[in-house]
């Protein structure tokens, strides 16, 4: 494991891929790798995209990674697409539009399947990330399953996050619902050339001066959300949205925003690991029998969910919850 | 480790614009419950060979039917194997003929499979395949 973990941090691609494979597939390897790779991370800056199946993300992102590497950037993308929730298989097809050229050591595209998350990233996704920005890639672009309304996992994941919208999809109350815009920093509208899309930038523009931003918090400097106008298929657009991007960089690292940022995300990540764990534990010390025989009263009315999980946590000598207060 | 689904990479070498059997493919492996990079027409062996090293993939099908084959699977053989990847198990599809069929054999394609081919039967052959190179 650490002589894989030695050669992919030297760059070399194959274990990179090897390693992103091992910490995609299993806690319990990831358990093993992150502890030798954390260190490093941290120097990555990482870039959300998300919006609705079919609004161009991934062809904007083959835009974006083609004019990072023009500035010298080294880039790292991660695309997720959903699995089927029932033969677990998945087709990922986000390469046909990134359309990665060959031969360039420093752009590596990682195809991940959501494998049963929802919220728009694999569970895996923020360790595929850290692995990429321990290898030193400096920007790493994720492109989440595109369900369009519940993926604010993404602004957790990401220092900057993009919204796609195109024209024609939706109307004022479409914009007026919580979530999806609330959490964007740079909004996007893709296919500009299209009718319509003068009509949504100013639906945008609306809906932005009407809304307090969570980024106001800081006083003196205060981001508010710019609203790019981009035709990816036809490359227009590209580099005034990496400029942009790119003053959000600066933004969060002059204002200090960026360490709040990686303060929630830690938190974020500390509870994830501690649910798993505990409800791994817990689950084991229960034993898959007594858990039946829980389901199979609860069905029958005996008992009701609340009490008896109240009742295992009374009993638990793994969760301890009970003992130590 | 047997939580991870087999990641096949399914690809169309070549200049012929035909993708239909490549997407037939690629879904009915998706249902099989697989996980199927697609990348789409006009792949380079040199893109192929990056793509399947980057998704770190267990199988590489490659969809062929302009004819030209012979000189894009043996290339695409080559690079695998300067990749690291010789252990991939290469797929081919598409009208070959019989005696290409043996010449790709021996640059070390492990199946192919002509028109009429059932998709469970490719799906069966990689279970097959890997199952034995995994327990072997």
């Amino acid at each position: 494991m650490s002589e894989l973990v030695e050669r992919a941090l030297g760059g070399d691609r194959r274990a990179l891929a090897r390693l992103l494979s091992l910490v995609e597939d299993s806690e319990a390897q990831a358990r093993e790798i992150i502890p030798r790779i954390y260190g490093l991370t941290g120097r990555a800056h990482i870039v959300g995209i998300t919006g609705a199946p079919g609004s161009g993300k991934s062809t904007l992102v083959g835009r974006m990674a083609r004019a990072y590497r023009q500035r010298g950037l080294s880039m790292g993308i991660v695309a997720v697409d959903p699995s089927s929730p029932f033969t677990g298989g998945a087709l990922l097809g986000d390469r046909i539009r990134i359309q990665p050229p060959s031969g360039d050591p420093r752009l590596f595209v990682r195809s991940m399947a959501s494998r049963g998350r929802l919220g728009g990233l694999a569970r895996g996704t923020t360790r595929v990330v850290q692995v990429l920005d321990a290898c030193g890639y400096e920007r790493i672009l994720v492109e989440t399953v595109g369900a369009g309304q519940s993926e604010v996992d993404i602004a957790r994941a990401a220092h900057t996050t993009l919204v796609l919208q195109v024209p024609g999809a939706g109307d004022h109350i479409q914009t007026m619902k919580a979530g999806i815009l609330e959490i964007a920093d740079i909004l996007v509208v893709n296919k500009a050339d299209q009718q319509g899309a003068a009509q949504m930038v100013a639906l945008l523009e609306a809906m932005l001066s009407l809304d307090p931003r969570r980024h106001s918090q800081t006083d003196d400097a205060v981001w508010t959300p710019p609203i790019i106008r981009t035709v990816a298929t036809a490359d227009q657009g590209t580099d005034e949205l990496v400029d942009t991007i790119e003053r959000h960089v600066t933004y969060l690292r002059r204002s200090g925003a960026i360490r709040e940022l990686e303060r929630a995300r830690i938190a974020e990540e500390l509870c994830a690991i501690l649910r798993e764990e505990l409800l791994a534990r817990a689950l084991a010390e229960l034993g898959a029998a007594r858990f039946a025989q829980a389901v199979a009263r609860v069905a029958a009315r005996e008992a009701d969910a609340y009490s008896v999980v109240a009742e295992w946590l009374a009993g638990s000598a793994s969760t301890g919850v009970e003992r130590r207060t | 480790m047997g939580e991870r689904p087999i990641r096949v990479l399914i690809a169309k070498p070549g200049l012929d614009g035909h993708d239909r059997g490549a997407r037939v493919i690629a879904r009915a492996l998706r249902d099989a419950g697989m996980e199927v990079i697609y990348t789409g027409l006009r792949q380079t062996p040199e893109m192929i060979a990056e793509a399947a090293l980057q998704e770190d993939v267990d199988v590489v099908g490659l969809s062929v039917l302009s004819g030209a084959h012979m000189a894009l699977v043996p290339r695409v053989a080559d690079l695998l194997k300067q990749e690291g990847l010789g252990h991939v198990l290469l797929l081919v599809g598409g009208i070959i003929p019989e005696d290409d069929a043996e010449a790709l054999r021996r640059v070390g394609v492990r199946g192919v499979f002509g028109p009429g081919t059932s998709t469970e039967a490719v799906a069966a052959f990689i279970r097959e395949a890997l199952g034995a190179a995994t327990t072997g």
